[in-house]
């Protein structure tokens, strides 16, 4: 065990006890789940849910009054789509003034109830957030409304520590699409919760374009709760951030759901970005599909871990996981863990992994068009990710993904 | 022009050109036949800039620039073009987008404008349009899905964007139908003038019906072993490579 990082631990209780005074909400949830992260400390890798990732450089980062507007510059990489409603958060506080919400739009703050669904005893970084969660966004969309597009925007700034609580439900046949952008300056801990609730036959597409600071800490938890015939599409892009964990515990709950896990990681430098998925199949013919792209160069390492917990009333269960990695530097480094648990007898259930580097052959391609090789490689490695996009149905959010990724290229 | 000089190249120390001497004078379409190994791909490569084979002797100089030393890209803008036995998939590259970053690379290069998409399009429509191919191959990913034709017909669609000083055709006859023979070696003869040669790699004879090459050169185990007039291509189909080397 890290002695440093359960000091970090330790340190987050003593900032707890100094400020449950004046936390909103049910003190007794918040108590219990400072009781855990007191008991049981912060995760380390001899737990093999963590295995792949040490979350011991958290221990280098205090918590200092956050300086709140610089970060207020980044403002202009959030999108602005035709028609979307936008709500923004400064260091983890929702600002009124750069927000134009959506109808059934409220906040944590003006309603501090925790969720059924995240679970801060098992884990530890929920503990964390339902400690200190003061905000979040709250978008309630009711039975068969199309809820349109709503970005969600998160800025942060150097030495914030912040632990969002956001509640995403839509009542059956209803429709959303929600971009999320994290972006931010130096270093400051991005800590959040959401919960995803997906009524039956509802459709949530949920966008995440990751560009924090590469000082900063990015741990995320959401919990989708999937009713029958209910679609949970989610796709993530992970650019920012010095040490990232996304956890995604989606949940398939009626006849005929279906969740899109996708993502795409794009790390340099001493990045670390672990997306880590649990998909329970506990109803039938559900389908859960995942493709994950990973683009590492420097010393940067990416994690992918999935799970799918196929339950034995599960039958006909279509599940499908693939990870795929380009290795750019010889430093860098994939980890990847699939683990099927299934208890039903009539399903199909496949993954795959594959790790390499660009196809010579194709970069000589290029050249010998006059394409000079940084150029080609950058195409190539543009052209991997980009096949990721696809599943992106949104034009405008495939299109800030794809900037995006320029940029990072041209960084 | 084209000047080769006591060219010698091995891949993984296995020496496979053993003493080229070779000059295309510009304007000028030169074949090259020979047997399977006898290393006209690698001469190819070599000449476009191949990391993988190294050139242990000999110089290659396009109108008195040095080849060699240039890197691959270097050499495009220089003037040459390979068309490639095996055109190389591109997932997720487009076909329109990959050969105007091309162009504007080369023209960059040669200290000439970029062409935005407009007039990049407007070029590449009527290029592709002259070797009949459809406007949705300038869509498609490049050569993904392509047919061997289609390949092939792609690589004769850049040589006509890109204008090469110099082409070489490695073997670009082979997997072609009769129809599509026709319409890579109009291609080819479209650009034919005094500011383009080529190197027409080929197995067999049949290309240079269409290609009439103004010299054949027979390359059998890494060194050119004879020369002659178009005839000499005919007259190889008719003894064969094995009589060849028993006269040789």
């Amino acid at each position: 065990m890290s002695a440093a990082l359960q000091d970090s631990a330790r340190g987050f209780v003593a900032r707890y006890e100094g400020a449950r005074g004046h936390l909103p909400g049910d003190a007794s949830v918040r108590a219990a789940a400072a009781r855990t992260l007191r008991d049981r400390g912060l995760p380390t890798p001899r737990e093999e849910a963590w295995r792949y990732t040490n979350l011991r450089p958290l221990a280098e980062f205090s918590p200092a009054p956050a300086a709140g507007v610089r970060p207020l510059a980044l403002l202009a990489l959030v999108p602005a789509f035709d028609g979307a409603a936008r709500v923004v958060f400064v260091d983890g506080h929702y600002r009124a003034d750069l927000s134009a919400p959506p109808v059934g739009f409220t906040t944590f703050a003006s309603n501090p109830s925790f969720g059924q669904a995240a679970d801060p005893v098992r884990e530890r970084l929920v503990a964390l957030n339902t400690m200190f969660a003061e905000d979040g966004a709250r978008i309630d969309i009711p039975a068969g409304v199309d809820g349109g597009v709503v970005v969600l925007a998160s800025l942060g700034s150097p030495g914030a520590a912040y632990h969002p609580r956001h509640a995403i439900r839509l009542a059956a046949g209803a429709r959303l699409t929600l971009v999320e952008v994290a972006v931010g300056e130096g270093a400051y801990l991005h800590n959040p919760v959401t919960e995803l609730a997906v009524g039956e036959g509802a459709t949530l597409v949920h966008i995440r374009l990751q560009d924090e600071s590469t000082a900063a800490f990015h741990l995320a938890t959401f919990y989708a709760d999937i009713a029958a015939r209910g679609t949970y599409d989610s796709f993530a892009l992970t650019l920012g951030g010095r040490l990232t964990r996304a956890e995604v515990h989606a949940r398939l709950l009626g006849h005929g759901a279906a969740t899109h896990l996708n993502a795409a990681q794009l790390l340099g430098g001493a990045q670390h970005a672990d997306f880590t998925t649990v998909v329970r199949h506990d109803a039938p013919s559900c389908a859960s599909r995942q493709t994950v792209k990973n683009v590492l160069t420097g010393h940067s390492r990416g994690v992918f871990q999935g799970r799918i917990q196929v339950a034995r009333v599960a039958q006909k269960t279509d599940g499908y996981q693939m990870n795929q990695a380009l290795l750019l530097s010889p430093d860098a480094e994939i980890d990847s863990k699939p683990e099927l648990e299934i208890f039903a007898d009539d399903v199909k259930c496949s993954h795959g992994a594959t790790v390499g580097e660009l196809d010579p052959a194709q970069i000589f391609y290029l050249r010998s068009r006059g394409i000079p090789e940084t150029e080609a490689r950058a195409i190539l490695v543009h052209a991997f990710l980009v096949e990721a996009f696809d599943a992106v149905a949104h034009d405008g959010a495939r299109a800030m993904l794809i900037a995006a990724v320029d940029a990072w290229w041209a960084r | 022009m084209l000047y080769i000089n006591g060219l010698r190249a091995a891949i993984d120390g296995r020496e496979i050109l053993k003493g080229i001497n070779l000059t295309v004078p510009t304007g000028e379409v030169h074949a090259i036949m020979g047997p399977n190994g006898s290393g006209k791909s690698t001469l190819s490569y070599v000449l476009s800039g191949r990391e993988d084979y190294a050139v242990t002797a000999g110089t290659v100089t396009l109108d008195g620039r040095d080849l060699l030393a240039m890197e691959p890209e270097a050499r495009a803008a220089a003037g040459v073009f390979l068309a490639f036995q095996y055109p190389v998939e591109l997932p997720g590259v487009g076909n329109a987008n990959f050969l105007r970053t091309a162009l504007n690379a080369i023209r960059r290069t040669r200290g000439e404008s970029e062409l935005d998409a407009v007039q990049f399009l407007k070029l590449a429509r009527a290029a592709a349009k002259r070797l009949s191919m459809p406007d949705d191959m300038l869509k498609r990913n490049v050569n993904v899905g392509f047919s061997g034709g289609e390949k092939k017909r792609n690589e004769i669609l850049q040589m006509a964007v890109l204008k090469p000083k110099l082409a070489v055709l490695d073997e670009t006859d082979s997997g072609l139908d009769i129809d599509a023979l026709r319409i890579v070696a109009d291609g080819v003869n479209a650009q034919r003038g005094p500011d383009f040669s080529a190197l027409v790699i080929t197995h067999y004879q049949r290309l240079l019906d269409y290609i009439v090459p103004d010299r054949v050169h027979v390359l059998m185990d890494g060194r050119i072993v004879r020369s002659g007039g178009p005839e000499l291509a005919h007259e190889l189909e008719a003894s064969g490579y094995a009589g060849l080397a028993e006269a040789a």
